[in-house]
């Protein structure tokens, strides 16, 4: 094991899958380094899933160099699983089990003794706070209970690396947090993270580094803060007009700011200072409907690159 | 490892075992009451039972061995499907230390266990309508378990292939059932016009009737015994042959 433990967690080579004639994840490179959050931020159908799949080593690589903890997931697929907490897209929860069943038996999957397993379902019922919903049926449990209740079954044979696919989507606010709230503790403690989103709150939230990927590619890596320096403004003003003169705006704006982006709903101004460009947008004559000055995000990232919004 | 996935099925089971054990329990008694006792005295009367064999000691064994036809289709069906597609349970163990190797051997590890269990009631049934009255008879239960898996690799080979329910009722229908009603378990397939008979001998049932009638009756003749036991296994090992590819495919894109 000498050998994992200087090889980092996931390092990928001109990673490609293809089903049949779809390329879902088209040469990408990237590394995972251990103790760090590492997201791969973009859209529905942009090879995140596909590529979360590979490193669980339930999805055989089509070509290209992949390895988890520094082994080949073709020929060490169990061993790697052995060290890793899988959160799929969809909660596949036991649904003819209890919460604690669930925790208990899964366990088992990992080998572990029926005592430690209990031992462990106990301490990981509380943490993700449903120490009390322990012999209630998984039916019952809210969205975002099961979501903490399959962190937790993740969590059971203490994994090196937690690969976390979609981890709040469908959650509401107050679940979205707590979940956040219990993956950053975990961060603490040193887990490895990699996790899909295309929320970019979450993406800022959680990730220490991350890649946005689009079409089957990576289109930019960074930190949160280099890459919202790197592809957007300090500041972006926000102007909305009234639908029916959105059209004539085209063109005057041009020069109150770096960049300027229109929207179908509105019109971005990319800048370093969001006030005066708000005041020079007045003196041209214009009269946006509303204007709002926030800084630069994700989401602003993702646009310059793609030309789309992250959430369509 | 496929331990896991048989102690997982145990856990389940250990929910529902109630239920099940009443069917195992009640269905060869009210068969063996009405058919083997009831229609039994009737055949008994008029020709003095088949080939000379009272008609319920006749019935029995078939019918142990289309009962556990019957329990292994439907176990491979409906339950293997919701754990591939609607409960998503093979996905949830393949993210962990178990292969798709050990999930196929504990299923079908499992499926052997549940037909121990259908036959050791079966047989207890049996013995107290008085049909299985030697010692050699215990050994119907293996032969009717081997009976059961005989279909239930291949029937699990289908279902990996499954995105839907749709045809389980077709082959409980078309295949199942016609097997339960004219493959030797309630009357000779001799009786069968040419044509089906041929067919009926190229099931794994046929051969199964016949080695548990034999192991019953006490008149098993070895050279026999050897090929029913042969399809049966063919059969078996067939459908692992099978599964293991289409499985593969199923749960790792």
């Amino acid at each position: 094991m000498t050998d994992s433990i200087a090889s980092p967690p996931i390092s990928a080579r001109n990673l490609v899958k293809r089903f049949g004639d779809l390329v879902a994840v088209d040469g990408i490179d990237f590394e995972v380094a251990a103790g760090e959050a590492f997201g791969f931020l973009g859209p529905n159908g942009a090879g995140k899933t596909s590529t979360m799949r590979m490193i669980a080593c339930v999805s055989p690589v089509t070509s290209g160099r992949l390895t988890v903890f520094g082994k080949d997931p073709e020929v060490y697929g169990a061993e790697i699983r052995g060290r890793l907490g899988v959160v799929p897209q969809a909660d596949n929860l036991d649904l003819e089990l209890t919460v604690r069943e669930n925790l208990i038996m899964y366990a088992r999957y990992f080998d572990l003794a029926w005592s430690e397993g209990r031992k462990r379902a106990d301490e990981l019922l509380e943490f993700v706070q449903l120490d009390e919903r322990a012999k209630d049926k998984v039916d019952d449990l809210s969205g975002g209970m099961k979501r903490r209740l399959t962190i937790a079954r993740a969590l059971i044979n203490q994994p090196d690396l937690l690969l976390l696919d979609e981890p709040t989507t469908g959650l509401d606010p107050q679940a979205r947090h707590l979940v956040w709230e219990r993956l950053y503790r975990l961060k603490q403690r040193g887990v490895t993270l990699a996790l899909t989103t295309h929320y970019m709150d979450e993406a800022e939230q959680l990730c220490d580094r991350l890649v946005v990927m689009d079409k089957a590619k990576i289109a930019a890596e960074g930190t949160p803060r280099e890459l919202i320096a790197k592809y957007s403004t300090k500041e972006v003003l926000e102007l909305r007009f009234p639908a029916d003169e959105q059209p004539a705006i085209d063109g005057r704006l041009d020069g109150l700011a770096d960049r300027v982006e229109l929207l179908p709903d509105r019109v971005l101004l990319y800048t370093s200072d969001g006030e005066e460009a708000a005041a020079a947008v007045h003196r041209r004559g214009l009269r946006p409907e509303s204007s709002l000055v926030r800084r630069g995000t994700l989401e602003d990232v993702f646009l310059r690159l793609t030309g789309r919004s992250l959430i369509d | 490892m496929a331990v896991r996935v048989v102690e997982h099925n145990v856990v389940v089971f250990r929910r529902l075992w109630r239920g099940y054990i009443m069917v195992s329990f009640f269905t060869p008694l009210f068969f063996l009451a009405s058919m083997g006792l009831g229609l039994g005295s009737l055949v008994n009367r008029g020709s003095g039972g088949v080939g000379g064999v009272p008609y319920i000691d006749y019935l029995a064994p078939g019918l142990l061995a289309a009962t556990t036809m019957q329990a292994a289709a439907f176990e491979c069906m409906y339950p293997i499907l919701a754990k591939i597609l609607w409960d998503r349970i093979y996905d949830a163990m393949l993210a962990t230390r178990l292969s798709v190797r050990d999930v196929i051997a504990g299923e079908v590890a499992w499926v052997a266990l549940r037909m121990l269990m259908v036959a050791t009631i079966f047989w207890v049934v049996m013995a107290a309508f008085g049909v299985a009255h030697t010692f050699e008879s215990l050994l119907v239960i293996p032969a009717a378990a081997l009976n059961g898996l005989a279909f239930a690799t291949p029937i699990m080979a289908f279902t990996a292939t499954q995105r839907n329910d749709n045809a389980f009722s077709t082959i409980f229908r078309f295949v199942i059932t016609p097997l339960y009603l004219l493959g030797g378990a309630f009357f000779p397939i001799s009786s069968l016009p040419g044509a089906l008979q041929a067919v009926a001998w190229a099931t794994p049932l046929a051969h199964g009737v016949e080695l548990c009638r034999g192991l019953v009756l006490g008149d098993l003749v070895p050279a026999q015994a050897v090929l029913h036991l042969t399809v049966l296994l063919a059969y078996a090992i067939a459908g692992v042959v099978f599964v293991r590819p289409l499985l593969t495919k199923r749960l790792l894109k």
